[in-house]
């Protein structure tokens, strides 16, 4: 992306001129990381790869993280796109734990488990469409735009568990866990739905022009607005799709376990999606959409927590290691750093 | 329907609460807040056995912060109820309230969780269940049901949380008689059912399929619940192949005890109403020392 | 006045050089005591260094600066202000959210045991309103007052007892016709005090209004100095522009079949308060309007009045005789109208986008985002216009933020162009770019015209004007002043419609 030259790199060798072209490319820092965790695994925990079938479907720790990946990455891609505009959706925890509170409730209700379905993300685009009028309409930071929804969001799915009363949110759902922890053939099914929609994201976004006008909000609002593009409904229409990406991770989340859990459920997910979009090589100026990116970032925050989780490190440890793992992409991702560690290189030559 | 229903029970209690209150004795109750299952589940207690009692519950509830904590207690004491309940927030911070309340002659009650302050005589005493001894009634069992010969997975509760720490305290008291009792692996699946899930689906591939494991201890049913789920979903019968212990006893595990697919759970009471007024309302009859922690037994379930 | 022997301050022979660019050469600026002094020229010409070096703001290479005949040297704004050399700028440096107390204290406040006394800072807010007799509640937010007001509050800040120089840069630039009497009565009274004030401005009118003397500046060099008495305005303008009169180009022969078609743009006493007087405007198709005006004369208005880009307050549009009913870019564009800014960083390019991209921005707005161009139509269109253009990238998929100005400027324009409208906006099309691209530039621009696209071209740069234009409507201080058509379209003419009052 940045093609600025870096010091003393007249005099190196062809090699490393190569080296550096490849460098370039945003692909290769996240990458190396996560090859970097995958050689630590297979040192530290071999049995990490080792992938059998059982009951008939895949089993494996490299199955677990692309099915418990499968969730946050939905919700990282949602906000990529809420990033694309400049924006920011803190919310989508919140949206995650009422849609969980919605779907206990409606399943105690009764309805159709299909409609259900359809009930769950309307309730996630619903909220995405809340935090699009804050922003896009009334004009409110989305930082703080997103924040109301974050902090009420828990509240309200306390609410509906207390509809029917609560102390047993529990349920069964055919159809729903069916999505969720099922399998087609040999393949979680969840893992299939997931290809589906990303399709469906990418096509929406880059076969038609509203990744275009996304990048271009995002990139320079006065322009955009100058180029004839309506910038309002492109920033509402970013935040309902972040409703609806992390509708569905609601629906997968609260089926996986098939009970509501307001108060816990996705604690911290936005902070993992932003994790996931900036280790894709996203910016929070906003600019640009990398949905493949924003996937591998989520891929390897995944990686980072079943690996932790394999390791047999005391839990005390978790945060901490997941932090220094983090602090290492983005510093090798660091133009400044990354010529600062040349430099020193180069003198010691 | 519900709602209109749900009105109408609300509108009874506020009539016949303000129809006794004339004489009863009137208690000022401050509650945390309304996380989790367990919580609101005790104030809903509480403020049921108070009807029971025959009491007047002025019942607060924090939101989770400890100054909106304060400022209910300084009203409590304001309206001169004639004895507090706390479940505090947080432990520190206290000794101001308390020597206003200790002013007023208002005795204070502890519930659920400690406070540390520099003089203990400011409240009367602690009404709670023992983190430490549901640890150890989970191990002892353990060590029955295993004849003191096993390995243990355990699904830790949220990293540095008091229920984590002591619960793991007290449990590992127990299997340090045992030698041939240990914790082989040890996560925090942060006292959710999901986290329990992905914690367990790691052990499962970490050990071969829990080759050679015997028992799952989980800080809370919610997470154990989750294991469970993973255990089935990997094919093996949680339960039968794998001893399964929890705390907490919520209706989900109850379920789960029933249909054989988890052995014990020592129960976190939520209806300690009925452990509480009693103590509260003998002192203020008869004002006397009291030991500065009343535990309140939790009784370990089993599957028959 | 007699020509006094000594002068409150002197520059001497002031130069300064930034990397690439001579940005000050050899400048002498003179100021009186007790006069107002305007300092003109157009963007670029060296106005803002000079005062920043009057004002320690910048260090100057060479000259020297002298104070009531006494050399001074200033390194730093607090230096200057310390010895009576204030300035108040064109964006009002206060903070709008805070008490008018505080904006004129902050930094000063007046302290008491070691603590701020609000009682004595009152005193001395209240005492520096007097001094400009401004009558205003002290414990407002300074937001609470109008741009005119807070102008004034800022040169109330900027004004101690003994300041002897203040610079004024551009405060009228926000200003009605009737706050900018308030200022020029304050401005009066401060000469009658023996106050020299520097007057930076683009408003000729103004000019004549207030100035005692001018100085001109162009390209880094002083082109003179006279009292406003003895320079008409057409020799002021002739210096702001440079090079004389009647070196002037000829308006290029047109081919004979040039043949004007229908109105394609209609404007009927549109305008917008503060922004641009409301004027007419009717553009045809296959005729280039031109829009000529110095700097501040309100071309960049107009052009995004008739886009919609600033919503008028008053009157109406026609695009293709269709009235305008929403005014909004995306609106004017869906009814065939395109606009190409002048200032492409802020309000042309997406830097992070490909050229490609950048180019087809328009046209794929103008289609909705469900129908979008092939990647196929993409590509041809941003090959074509690469082509066409001459823009220099590798390839179409450069990020449009990697180009030079010029190429920038091309991109921008190629986007106008793909857009396919009927009538196009081009607000300073040459701006940043080279010779050779500025030819073709205006080659292209007649090139549409004979195809039937109605023009209008907004520019400081009257030769080019004169070449490209069938009419042009002159502007000055935000009024359409004067249309000059067919041979009378002369850089003379042009200049003395601007002129004329």
């Amino acid at each position: 992306m940045n093609t600025q030259q870096m010091p003393g790199s007249q005099n190196q060798s062809s090699f490393a001129a190569t080296l550096r072209a490849a460098l370039v490319h945003n692909a290769v820092w996240p990458i190396s990381v996560l090859v970097l965790i995958l050689v630590v695994n297979a040192i530290v925990a071999p049995a990490f790869f080792s992938i059998r079938i059982q009951d008939g479907r895949l089993f494996g720790s490299m199955i677990d993280v692309l099915y418990r990946g499968t969730a946050p990455a939905m919700i990282a891609l949602g906000m990529a796109v809420v990033i694309g505009t400049k924006g920011i959706d803190l919310s989508v925890g919140s949206i995650v734990a009422v849609v969980g509170s919605v779907i206990a409730w409606r399943i105690k209700e009764g309805d159709p488990h299909l409609v259900i379905l359809f009930t769950a993300l309307a309730v996630g685009i619903v909220c995405g469409m809340w935090n699009g009028l804050l922003v896009a309409v009334l004009d409110i930071q989305p930082i703080i735009a997103t924040l109301i929804l974050m902090v009420a969001g828990r509240g309200i799915g306390l609410m509906v568990n207390l509809i029917y009363g609560g102390t047993d949110p529990s349920f069964e759902s055919e159809l729903l866990q069916g999505l969720s922890v099922g399998n087609i053939g040999l393949i979680p099914t969840r893992l299939i739905l997931f290809v589906v929609i990303f399709a469906g994201l990418w096509l929406l976004l880059r076969r038609t022009a509203l990744g275009l006008f996304i990048e271009s909000v995002g990139g320079n609002p006065a322009a955009a607005q100058l180029a004839g593009i309506p910038s309002r409904l492109i920033k509402f229409s970013a935040y309902t799709i972040s409703g609806f990406m992390t509708g569905w991770a609601g629906i997968i989340l609260t089926a996986d376990v098939h009970t509501s859990d307001p108060v816990k459920v996705a604690m911290f997910s936005e902070l993992d999606a932003i994790l996931a979009v900036v280790i894709g090589g996203g910016s929070l100026m906003g600019g640009r959409i990398y949905l493949g990116m924003t996937l591998l970032g989520a891929l390897v925050i995944q990686t980072m927590v079943t690996s932790i989780l394999m390791s047999g490190m005391p839990p005390e440890y978790n945060l901490i290691i997941k932090a220094l793992l983090v602090l290492i992409i983005l510093l090798l991702q660091s133009n400044n750093f990354r010529a600062a560690v040349i430099a020193l290189l180069g003198r010691r030559k | 329907m519900k709602n209109l229903k749900l009105v109408a029970a609300v509108v009874a209690g506020a009539m016949m609460l303000a129809s006794t209150s004339a004489m009863a004795v009137t208690i000022g109750f401050s509650q945390v807040g309304d996380e989790g299952d367990w919580r609101p589940a005790f104030s809903k207690d509480m403020q049921d056995s108070a009807v029971e009692y025959g009491i007047d519950l002025k019942f607060a509830d924090a939101q989770g912060k400890q100054e909106e904590q304060l400022r209910a207690v300084r009203a409590f004491i304001a309206q001169g109820v004639d004895a507090i309940i706390i479940a505090p927030v947080v432990v520190t911070g206290w000794d101001q309230v308390l020597q206003e309340a200790k002013k007023a002659s208002i005795p204070v009650f502890l519930a659920d969780r400690d406070v540390e302050v520099e003089d203990n005589s400011l409240y009367v005493t602690r009404i709670s269940a023992d983190f430490n001894l549901e640890g150890k009634l989970a191990a002892a069992w353990l060590a029955a049901e295993s004849k003191g010969s096993c390995k243990v997975v355990e699904l830790q509760g949220t990293v540095g949380s008091a229920a984590a720490i002591e619960r793991q305290k007290g449990f590992q008291a127990v299997l340090d008689q045992f030698p041939a009792m240990e914790i082989v692996r040890s996560q925090s699946g942060d006292f959710t059912t999901e986290g329990g899930k992905q914690v367990m689906e790691a052990f499962i591939k970490a050990t071969n399929n829990l080759e050679g494991i015997c028992a799952s201890f989980a800080h809370n049913d919610n997470m154990q619940l989750g294991a469970i789920q993973a255990m089935k979903e990997a094919g093996l019968n949680p339960g039968t192949d794998v001893l399964m212990v929890s705390v907490d006893y919520v209706p989900a595990m109850i379920k789960a005890l029933e249909a054989g697919e988890a052995n014990a759970s020592v129960e976190l009471r939520s209806a300690i109403g009925k452990f509480i007024y009693p103590v509260v309302l003998d002192y203020l009859e008869a004002p006397k020392d009291l030991p500065k922690w009343i535990v309140i037994p939790g009784d370990l379930h089993t599957a028959k | 006045m007699a020509e006094p022997t000594s002068y409150r301050v002197e520059m001497r022979g002031v130069s300064k050089t930034f990397p690439g660019v001579r940005a000050l050469d050899s400048v002498d600026l003179h100021l009186r005591e007790g006069e107002v002094h305007a300092l003109l020229g157009e963007n670029g010409a060296g106005k803002s260094t000079l005062i920043k070096i009057l004002t320690g703001a910048l260090e100057r290479d060479e000259g020297s600066v002298l104070l009531d005949g006494k050399p001074v040297e200033v390194h730093t704004t607090a230096e200057a202000q310390a010895l009576g050399i204030s300035t108040v700028y064109q964006e009002v440096n206060l903070i709008p959210t805070l008490s008018v107390t505080k904006n004129l204290t902050l930094g000063r406040q007046p302290t008491r045991y070691g603590l701020i006394s609000w009682r004595k800072a009152r005193m001395m807010a209240e005492e520096r309103l007097k001094r400009l007799r401004l009558d205003i509640d002290p414990e407002r937010p300074l937001g609470y007052y109008s741009v005119a007001i807070q102008q004034l509050v800022a040169i109330a800040r900027a004004l101690e007892d003994d300041t002897r120089v203040l610079v004024l840069d551009e405060p009228t630039a926000s200003l009605d016709a009737e706050e900018t009497e308030l200022l020029f009565q304050i401005v009066r009274d401060l000469k009658a005090k023996g106050i020299a004030v520097v007057f930076i401005t683009h408003f000729i009118d103004q000019v004549y209004q207030i100035a005692d003397r001018i100085s001109v500046l162009r390209n880094g060099r002083l082109v003179g100095t006279a009292s406003t008495a003895e320079l008409p305005r057409l020799k002021l303008i002739s210096l702001m522009i440079g090079r004389e009169l009647e070196k002037l180009g000829n308006r290029p022969v047109r081919a004979a079949d040039d043949t004007i078609g229908a109105p394609a743009l209609e404007a009927e006493n549109l305008g917008r308060k503060r922004v641009m007087s409301p004027f007419d405007l009717t553009v045809h198709a296959g005729e280039v309007v031109g829009l000529a005006g110095l700097l501040g004369s309100g071309r960049t208005q107009t052009a995004k009045l008739i886009f919609g880009a600033i919503k008028p307050d008053s009157g109406t549009m026609k695009i293709a005789s269709k009235p305008v009913g929403h005014f909004s870019p995306r609106g004017s564009l869906q009814q065939g109208l395109a606009f190409c800014p002048e200032d492409r960083k802020a309000d042309g390019l997406i830097g992070e986008l490909t050229v490609r991209e950048n180019i087809i921005l328009s046209l794929q707005a103008k289609r909705g985002w469900h129908h979008q161009l092939s990647r196929k139509d993409q590509d041809r269109l941003a090959d074509d216009m690469i082509k066409a253009l001459a823009i220099a990238t590798p390839d179409a998929e450069k990020p449009v933020g990697q180009l030079s100005g010029g190429n920038q400027q091309k991109v921008v324009l190629a986007r106008s162009l793909v857009s396919q409208p009927t009538a196009l906006l081009l607000d300073e099309p040459t701006r940043g770019i080279d010779v050779g691209a500025h030819a073709e530039i205006v080659a292209l621009i007649r090139r549409l015209c004979t195809e039937g696209l109605a023009l209008l071209v907004a520019s400081s740069e009257f030769d080019e004007l004169v070449a490209v234009s069938d009419r042009i409507a002159v502007l000055r201080d935000r009024n359409k002043v004067a249309e000059i058509a067919g041979d009378e379209i002369t850089r003379e003419n042009i200049i003395n419609a601007i002129a004329h009052r």
